[in-house]
């Protein structure tokens, strides 16, 4: 664990971030390990699953990445970030969930070309700064597959049973496109941007979502999460600061 | 590894200057930064530089505009795989503030931070020689806000998490310091033709 202090004394104006809490394992993060695909679950039109076996996989917690690499016959390989979506309790399997990016190098192959048995390459997992353990007041926003690494966090908290505060505000164009719908309980509040179920407003995530959360806020406040397109990070972190959540306690991770 | 089964790549021509595992981006250039963007205007934006030197001083933006300006244009190389080319920063070079403090011969390392509290260290080495900037123009245009505006450190030879957005300071000192993303699991130089990603590559 870290809680370190920044260098020389100097106070910045706008209090960044909580640290890192978590010690990422050198070990880990730098070596690469051979993942078996074992299983490929559709979540909506361009959004899938992939689990993998890793029997060797060190376990992370929810919301750390990994990096991933594809060879090709002559040598070339193309490598990704991408969020895990398992909880740690998912001993060596790990599980991915990816959209199909138009013109994409990388989800393109897993898309149109993967099935089980397939090998691929991954080290990790990587950063403790986008990570939650369990331990504090979760308030999760995520849009499109900005909500994976969430999930991670959603799984993880009923797989434990934890009574730690758990919200998560997920945002996505139609009830069709909402990856995961069917696993939401009343932890969620779904935001849909362009169709949405009869009775249901759309509209894109505003201070109205917001507001109810932070006033509900937990002794010790929310850890806030964001994750979801740079465009819909810089909309959402806005909303939150306006609404009184502290700046140096929103987390952000941008899909570029 | 073993080959990927089915997995082609995309059509791809030898790209010069681009370090291994690397892709070209094209236009995009993504954003990538763990906090809020700040609320930073030109006229509350101060750059300060201490620790082991003669002469710690901080500069504003009119007084960092006297300095003679000076302009990147090259590459760039993020350590999420993308590779950016044919950018073209404006601003100073590092040289011209670390001329007006003069470090002190014991200085090796320095840690840079940002106005958010963002952190990160790198070998005094690697911001001399003409090597580093503080830019404050991009294309001609100010730097827009969610890539460091109104002035981001600029080390293109490293990878970009050591070009700390939205820069305030650097902090001159005789040892090496982790700062965020090392605290995170990132390598301590990040240099991308060893593909020092992560620590312990």
């Amino acid at each position: 664990m870290t809680e370190t202090a920044t260098t020389g004394g100097f106070t910045p104006p706008t209090r960044f971030a909580v640290p890192g809490r978590i010690a990422v394992s050198d070990r880990a993060a730098a070596v690469w390990q051979t993942a078996t695909l074992t299983e490929i679950r559709r979540e909506t039109p361009s959004v899938a699953t992939f689990r993998f076996a890793v029997p060797g996989w060190a376990g992370h917690l929810p919301g750390q990445h990994l990096m991933l690499r594809l060879t090709a016959g002559d040598g070339y390989t193309a490598q990704r970030h991408y969020s895990l979506a398992s909880p740690p309790d998912d001993a060596g399997h790990i599980e991915l969930t990816l959209d199909h990016v138009e013109g994409g190098e990388v989800s393109g192959w897993f898309h149109t070309e993967a099935r089980p048995g397939d090998e691929v390459a991954v080290r990790g997992p990587l950063s403790g700064f986008f990570a939650w353990p369990g331990d504090r007041p979760a308030l999760l926003v995520g849009a499109g597959s900005g909500v994976v690494p969430l999930m991670s966090m959603i799984r993880h908290h009923r797989a434990r049973g934890l009574d730690v505060p758990l919200r998560l505000l997920v945002s996505a164009r139609g009830p069709e496109e909402l990856i995961y719908a069917a696993e939401y309980g009343a932890e969620t509040t779904a935001v849909f941007t362009r169709r949405a179920p009869d009775g249901v407003p759309v509209g894109r995530l505003s201070a109205e979502h917001v507001a109810p959360l932070l006033a509900e806020r937990p002794p010790g406040g929310w850890e806030a999460y964001v994750c979801g397109s740079n465009a819909f990070a810089e909309h959402a972190s806005r909303l939150l600061v306006e609404a009184g959540q502290p700046v140096h306690r929103i987390r952000i991770e941008r899909f570029g | 590894m073993n080959v990927t089964r089915g997995f082609t790549g995309r059509p791809r021509v030898p790209r010069p200057g681009l370090p291994p595992g690397q892709y070209d981006s094209g236009d995009d250039w993504p954003v990538l930064s763990a906090e809020v963007t700040p609320d930073l205007a030109p006229a509350d934006w101060t750059f300060r530089i201490d620790g082991l030197v003669a002469e710690p001083r901080s500069w504003d933006w009119d007084e960092a505009h006297t300095l003679p300006a000076s302009v990147y244009e090259g590459a760039i190389h993020c350590v999420t795989s993308w590779s950016k080319f044919g950018v073209r920063f404006g601003g100073v070079s590092l040289d011209a503030f670390l001329d007006v403090v003069r470090p002190d011969a014991s200085a090796t390392h320095a840690v840079a931070y940002a106005h958010s509290g963002y952190t990160t260290n790198l070998p005094l080495a690697d911001l001399t020689g003409g090597r580093a900037w503080i830019a404050w123009e991009y294309d001609g245009e100010p730097l827009p806000a969610e890539h460091g505006g109104p002035a981001r450190l600029l080390v293109p030879h490293l990878y970009f998490w050591k070009s700390a957005k939205w820069i305030a300071g650097l902090t001159l000192l005789d040892h090496d310091e982790p700062g965020f993303w090392e605290q995170n699991g990132y390598h301590a130089r990040g240099n991308p033709w060893e593909e020092q990603r992560y620590s312990g590559d």
